[in-house]
Order: C-alpha cells, then sequence, then structure tokens
C-alpha cells in the first residue's frame, strides 16, 4: 500500500471518531436539562404519589404544614410561596420597566454614538454581578432607609424584594430592549423623519412597534431571572410563612422557602418531597418562559421581523 | 389639528423624560458599585485577607479552585457541543432540541441546578459536601455560555479560512482542529472569562453541594487528606457563599464586616474579569476589522 493512502485512511478513520465524539457530545449536552426535568419530576411527583396530595390542594391551598416525616399527613398548601413569587417578580418589573425603557430609548435614540458605547457596555456589566452582593448590599444600605420612609416594622419586606429583584433585572432588560432597537433599519426612522414626525412620533410609532419582539423577549428573560432568584431575595424578604398582603410587610416565595428549608428537611419526608415540588414548579415556569420566547420569535419571524 | 409647536413641545418633554430616566439608572448603578467597594475596602483590616480561620484568604483560595474545576469541567463538554451545533449538527428536530436545551440551561434558576448538584453528586453517590461537587453544579450553569459562545465564534469565521483548508485536501476533522479552533481560540478565552465571572457569584448551587465550611491546613500538601488545599473532595466555602452565611447566620462578632469586604473582594473579581473579557473581544473586532 502506498504511504498516502495510510494517511488518507488515518484522516478518514480520525474523522469518523472526531464526528462520534463530537455528536455525543452535542447530544449529552442536550441531555443535561432532560436529565434534570426528569429527577426534579420523580422528586416532586412523591407529593401527589407517595403521600397523596392532589395538585389543588399544592396550588391553591394556603395550608402549610407539611409533616418532616415518611408517613407524611401533613398540609402543603404551596399558594403563598408561589404568589409571593408572582407579586414579588410582578412588582420588580413594574419598577425596573419605566427606567429599562427610558435607558434603552435614550440609548439608542437620544445618546451620540460615543456615549452609547460608553453606557451599554457599563449596563452589560451590571448583569454580571452575583446576586448575594445584591442582596447584601439590599439588607445593609435599603432596608434601613425604606424603614425610615415608611411605616413598617421590619423593613424586611416584599417592596425590599422588588426593589433589590427591579436592579438585578434592569441591566438584563435595557441591553435586550436597546439591541432590538438598534437592530430597526435607520431607513425606518429617516422615513418618519421625512414625513415630518418628531422624534417622539418616530420612536412610538416606528422603532418602539417595530421592536416589539425583541423587548418583550428581554422582559421575559428578566422575568425568568427574577423568579430564580433565591438568595438576594431570601436576604431581604424576611422569609414569614405568610400571603403577600402588604407590600410593607414580610412574606416567602419558592426560592426562599427551599433554600431555608432544604438543608433541614428530612431525606424522604413529605417536607423535602413537598420543597421538591416547587423545585418542579420553578423548573416548569422557566421552561414555559423559554417556550413564550420561541412563540415571541416565530411569530415575528412569520410577520417578516426584524430576522 | 394639533400644531407644530405643541409636538415640538412634546417631543421636548418626552426626551427629557428618558433622559432623566436613564440618568437616574445610570447614577444608581454607579453609586451602588462605589459604595460596595469603597465603602467595604474601607473597613477591610489585614487579618481579614489573611489565610488564617479568621480571615477571607481560605475563601478566596475556594472561589479560585472552584471555578477553575468547573470551568475545566464545562470546557471538556462545553466546546465539543459548540463545535457539534456549528459544524456536524444538521438542521433538523435533533438540533432543534439540543438548541432548545442549550436555552433552557441558560435560565435555569441556579437554586434548582443547586438541588440537582445535591441530589446527584452528593445523595447518589453517598458522599460529604465538597468541592468537586459544588464545581460540576456551577459547570452545569455556565456549559450553556461556553457552549453559544463557542458556536457563535466558529460561525463568526470567514469562510477563506474552511474553504482554504477544505481547498488543500483536509479532512473536516483537520480543518476544525488545524485551522478553525485556533482561530476562535481568543473568542472562546473571552467566553471563558465571562463564565468564570459567573462562577464566583454563585451561591445558591453551591448551598448544598460544596458546603459551608472550611478546613485547610496550608502545610498539609497530601492530596488524599481532608485539609490538603488541593483535595477537590473536601468541602469548601466560596465567598459568595460566605456573604449568604454570614448575614443568615452571623455567629461572628464582626459578620458583617466580614460579609462586606467579602462583598467587595467578590465585586472586584467579577467586575476586573468581565472588563478584561471585553478588552480582549474588543482587541479581537480591532484585529478582525483591519484584516478585511
Amino acid at each position: 500500500m502506498k504511504a498516502i493512502d495510510t494517511v488518507v485512511q488515518k484522516a478518514h478513520r480520525n474523522e469518523k471518531a472526531a464526528r462520534t465524539f463530537i455528536t455525543i457530545c452535542g447530544i449529552g449536552m442536550a441531555l443535561v436539562p432532560l436529565l434534570i426535568g426528569a429527577f426534579l419530576f420523580i422528586k416532586g411527583t412523591d407529593t401527589f404519589f407517595t403521600f397523596g396530595h392532589s395538585v389543588t390542594e399544592f396550588l391553591f391551598s394556603g395550608q402549610w404544614k407539611p409533616s418532616d416525616t415518611a408517613e407524611g399527613g401533613g398540609q402543603v398548601g404551596a399558594a403563598m410561596f408561589l404568589t409571593g413569587s408572582l407579586v414579588t417578580c410582578a412588582l420588580a418589573l413594574l419598577i425596573s420597566l419605566p427606567f429599562s425603557m427610558a435607558s434603552s430609548i435614550y440609548m439608542t435614540e437620544i445618546a451620540t454614538p460615543r456615549r452609547r458605547r460608553l453606557i451599554q457596555p457599563a449596563i452589560e456589566l451590571f448583569t454580571g454581578i452575583p446576586s448575594v452582593v445584591y442582596g447584601f448590599v439590599g439588607m445593609t444600605v435599603l432596608i434601613p432607609a425604606l424603614r425610615k420612609l415608611f411605616p413598617m416594622p421590619f423593613g424586611f419586606s416584599v417592596l425590599a424584594a422588588g426593589i433589590v429583584l427591579a436592579i438585578m433585572i434592569f441591566p438584563t432588560i435595557t441591553t435586550m430592549a436597546a439591541d432590538a432597537m438598534a437592530a430597526v433599519p435607520k431607513s425606518w426612522r429617516e422615513a418618519s423623519y421625512g414625513l415630518g414626525a418628531t422624534r417622539w412620533e418616530t420612536i412610538a410609532h416606528v422603532v418602539l412597534p417595530a421592536a416589539k419582539s425583541g423587548i418583550f423577549t428581554g422582559i421575559i428573560l428578566g422575568l425568568a431571572r427574577a423568579l430564580g432568584e433565591a438568595l438576594a431575595v431570601a436576604m431581604v424578604i424576611g422569609q414569614m410563612k405568610v400571603f403577600p398582603t402588604s407590600l410593607f410587610l414580610p412574606a416567602s416565595t419558592l426560592t426562599t422557602a427551599i433554600s431555608a428549608d432544604m438543608g433541614g428537611a428530612m431525606e424522604g419526608g413529605e417536607y423535602n418531597a413537598a420543597l421538591w415540588t416547587m423545585a418542579l414548579v420553578l423548573f416548569l415556569l422557566s421552561f414555559l418562559f423559554i417556550f413564550i420566547i420561541h412563540q415571541i420569535n416565530a411569530a415575528s419571524d412569520l410577520k417578516g421581523g426584524r430576522n | 389639528m394639533i400644531s407644530v409647536e405643541a409636538k415640538k413641545r412634546k417631543d421636548k418633554c418626552m426626551t427629557r423624560i428618558f433622559v432623566a430616566g436613564a440618568a437616574f439608572a445610570v447614577i444608581l448603578l454607579i453609586a451602588f458599585v462605589l459604595y460596595v467597594v469603597i465603602d467595604e475596602v474601607g473597613g477591610m483590616t489585614s487579618k481579614m485577607l489573611s489565610f488564617g480561620p479568621q480571615g477571607l484568604g481560605n475563601m478566596f483560595f475556594n472561589t479560585i479552585y472552584l471555578v477553575f474545576l468547573a470551568l475545566v469541567a464545562s470546557t471538556i463538554t462545553g466546546i465539543p457541543a459548540g463545535i457539534f451545533l456549528a459544524e456536524y449538527a444538521k438542521k433538523g428536530r435533533l438540533t432543534h432540541w439540543v438548541r432548545m436545551a442549550v436555552e433552557t440551561l441558560a435560565s435555569l434558576p441556579s437554586i434548582v441546578v443547586g438541588l440537582f448538584g445535591y441530589l446527584v453528586f452528593i445523595v447518589m453517590t453517598g458522599s460529604q459536601w465538597n468541592l468537586f461537587a459544588g464545581a460540576l453544579a456551577v459547570s452545569i450553569l455556565t456549559l450553556p455560555l461556553v457552549t453559544s459562545v463557542t458556536e457563535d465564534a466558529l460561525r463568526n469565521l470567514p469562510s477563506s479560512y474552511r474553504n482554504g483548508s477544505l481547498g488543500l485536501g483536509a479532512s473536516h476533522w483537520q480543518t476544525i482542529w488545524r485551522v478553525l479552533l485556533p482561530a476562535c481560540f481568543p473568542r472562546i478565552m473571552t467566553g471563558l472569562i465571562m463564565a468564570a465571572g459567573r462562577g464566583f457569584g454563585e451561591a445558591a448551587a453551591l448551598m448544598f453541594t460544596a458546603g459551608m465550611s472550611t478546613d485547610i491546613n496550608w502545610t498539609d500538601w497530601d492530596i488524599t487528606s481532608s485539609s490538603c488545599p488541593l483535595n477537590p473532595f473536601r468541602p469548601g466555602e466560596t465567598l459568595a457563599l460566605n456573604i449568604w452565611a454570614l448575614r443568615t447566620e452571623a455567629l461572628q462578632a464582626d459578620a458583617a464586616q466580614q460579609a462586606a469586604s467579602s462583598s467587595a473582594i467578590l465585586m472586584i473579581m467579577v467586575l476586573s474579569f468581565s472588563l478584561a473579557a471585553r478588552y480582549l473581544s474588543y482587541r479581537i473586532d480591532k484585529k478582525m476589522g483591519g484584516n478585511k
């Protein structure tokens, strides 16, 4: 056999081996979230199958008294944690959205390119700041300030959690929205100005509608981050196991309940199972968010949007 | 009909609102960083920075070591996964699923990943809390970032690289290994630095995996001993976890000051890493732009 044949054969063999290895890694990667989902499902459904609670009890009942034993017999209504999570996320979005929109509009439509090059990276830097640092500053600065400003007994409150989360999701929403607005073709703006529109009219009637799907994607990513945040919220919300009835009172969320109680709950007990079910709910919600983002993008592709 | 004057006034008014909103947000963020860094660095004592049981040195070391292990793990699996998506995957259902999986992983709450890590790496292996389990949990969190950076880097290379190599008779794999990967090495490096920044601050995923205690003896270099700094199978508390533990459990008198110092160190680490990544990618863009 000629030398060249050996070389070619070796290359073919390597090619095959590499392709197999790479494909295995690629598919293995796809299996990780499936595996996580499967484990959460197995552990999380114990509440329903082993301990015989109904899904409606878990989702809608406010009676939270799971027993820390393998026999069960407690009550596992997690509605207060669910509402706690939803209320804090909604509050965070409500606080953060006006500032995110103002900042992203300022960066793309009003600021000079030089200023934009300065501000956008600065805002992006904040996505990387550890959540415990946000929580810590919230605890040492925000809580005393809130206690002075409002008539509240502890300072630890739903409002504090909402503010900390709002600061955390601000960079996410702002950068996504700014990218979406920057992707609107310049000729559209010029056409609008050419028709005599003012800058505000151009923003409101041309840029914002065109960048709609990108902005929504940013909002949902921000919501996903707010929903999954555990420690920063746990540090400022006060972790009282009650429904979030007032902005100025402590409450609990899904993540804070898991982080506070998982360490102490007995493996295989009803308490433990109920906490796993809450983790399963978190997993399903973040999956739902990704699904919604896909739907939004698919819809804007169909309409011949920016992609 | 609305007059031109009214429209102009409205335009000016809206512009002011946007400028004010942006300015407020940016000033708040800057104040935040300055508060953490300046206020807390001032209160640091040399005792705190030491490597003794009172100091943060051990936790600093744990943080670096854990993130290093996590990056090794997510490099080994993430870069091939990125190559798969960019080079070998055909358009179809399978690729769609892999991509969907990457996105799902990227948005998973870290506490959920922490629970998964606790179940698989601690309960199922029957081991104590250890750094290695923590590193694997963090690697799950950084995996999607490494994968998508690798994929983007490969896709953004000029097609002449690929064509030149294939034209010389190289196989697909030879092209990837000898031409494409070296060409996108700086970009992948940038991604890894970003991933490290994320790893430094991770706490929720480590609560149930890496444990909240550190017992290091700096004279003990026997890797199998549980107090050897380099033994990955020992419990190790990181800086981020330390902040959480101090603020909720607070057994020591100077807990608040310690937590403050930890935040400042952590913030400086994270900011310098992301600035480094940014500078690196700026340099790459400049270089690539010059070649065109």
